[in-house]
């Protein structure tokens, strides 16, 4: 087969800081590289708005903590063959899951009134609806592999996706850790 | 059990063992736990609450091996060699129990390493990385814990802490003043000082640090440290269990 199909990748950021996202910029000229074999088909980084169905790869980044994260994480798993939890947030929920031992009206209260410099209130549209505990991806939907790191290293991202080009399935745990 | 006296005049004759150790041929002290046999031989057995210098205590289950005949796995930290035993350290079943428990400590308290001050350095962390424990499957239990900062230099953060107890008894066996103690049950139980007063009102404590240096993760720390800089030297207790006489 010659000229063989790119293949296709869709990344989002869910409750996470987006650092996993710069640390995939990081890749620096590598990028050019992995636009030789990859198409970005949806993501912050790209203008594409929906995410095409029969994706090959889709990357999450950031915890489960809101109902409009829940139906990202439910489309990325409909929408991509092969589904990779990248970073800690989205591995263990990390920072955004601190708030988890804290009753939801009082994180409310901490954010938008304690904390706030003008017109304290709470929002009342707008915002997704918070979830009561934000959540690693795999415990809202099945994720096929685990990128640990808060963010990973943009070497551990390289290892891993070529890896995946060469139609191996990577050990991230021998590239990066929890809190890397 | 009495124990040996402790003048060794007419040291008493310990028996050499063979066993096999993952198809290895191995000899052995009789005395020797299984544990302490691997280690000199090169075979790591991953550990937690072990601690060389501390007595055995065998909670965490990271040691386990299977041993050929019994039904039952062995902690490898308290279990003597024997005659011709057979101990397998790392088949899959072990590792699938090892990453299991990783899980579950994970998931019981806080281990969020990125905003821990033992990032880094924290052995629960590292044989999460070794035992290649990439995720918890298990629900996050998101229970609250108690710190106390009210000692001039240390902290206590129960939500790190593991229960290994190697504070208890390196408190206890070495520094001799018994400060640190377990308190509670299952999942409410939690490390306290004197008759759980503050840390800072204790007065048995030494303020010796050797509970901070011993602890395998982000729970006993110095006061002062921000992410990543709390570097622990628990290297001294071999040393000075020996130097002592091994008590």
């Amino acid at each position: 087969m010659s000229g063989a199909p790119k293949i296709t990748l869709a990344t989002a950021w869910l409750d996470g800081c987006s650092g996993c996202h710069m640390s995939f910029l990081d890749l620096d000229e590598r990028l050019i590289e992995l636009a030789e074999k990859v198409t970005i088909v949806y993501s912050p980084i790209v203008d594409t708005k929906e995410l095409p169905a029969g994706t090959d790869v889709g990357i999450l980044e950031g915890s489960v903590s809101t109902e409009e994260d829940l139906h990202k994480a439910r489309m990325f798993r409909e929408r991509c063959k092969f589904l990779i939890s990248l970073g800690d947030c989205a591995v263990s929920g990390n920072v955004p899951s601190m708030r988890n031992t804290y009753d939801l009206d009082d994180v409310f209260d901490r954010a938008f009134i304690e904390n706030a410099q003008a017109q304290p209130q709470r929002p009342s549209e707008s915002l997704p609806t918070l979830l009561d505990t934000a959540i690693p991806i795999h415990h809202a939907v099945a994720v096929d592999l685990f990128v640990q790191g808060c963010p990973p290293p943009a070497d551990a991202i390289w290892f891993v996706l070529t890896e995946l080009l060469a139609g191996r399935t990577p050990d991230p745990t021998q590239v990066t850790r929890f809190g890397a | 059990m009495a124990r040996h006296p402790a003048t060794p005049a007419a040291a008493p004759k310990v028996r050499v063992v063979t066993l096999k150790i993952d198809g290895h041929d191995i000899g052995a002290r009789e005395d020797e736990t299984i544990l302490n046999a691997a280690n000199d031989n090169g075979i790591r057995i991953p550990t937690l609450c072990y601690l060389e210098g501390l007595s055995e205590w065998g909670a965490c289950r990271m040691c386990v091996v299977e041993v050929a005949g019994s039904p039952k796995l062995m902690t490898a930290c308290s279990t003597r060699v024997a005659e011709g035993m057979e101990v397998t350290t790392n088949s899959d079943r072990l590792q699938r129990y090892r990453r299991t428990i990783l899980e579950l400590l994970f998931a019981e308290r806080n281990h969020i390493c990125s905003v821990c001050v033992s990032n880094g350095h924290c052995e629960l962390q590292s044989l999460a990385r070794a035992c290649g424990m990439d995720h918890v499957r298990v629900p996050y239990r998101n229970a609250a814990y108690a710190v106390d900062s009210s000692h001039d230099l240390f902290r206590i953060d129960q939500n790190r802490c593991i229960l290994c107890t190697r504070c208890v008894r390196v408190c206890d066996e070495i520094e001799g003043a018994h400060t640190w103690d377990v308190m509670g049950r299952g999942v409410d139980s939690q490390v306290i000082t004197d008759l759980n007063q503050p840390w800072g009102q204790s007065t048995s404590c030494t303020g010796c640090s050797k509970c901070v240096q011993v602890c395998p993760t982000g729970a006993l720390v110095k006061k002062g440290t921000a992410a990543g800089e709390m570097e622990k030297q628990g290297g001294f207790l071999p040393y000075l269990t020996e130097m002592r006489g091994n008590r």
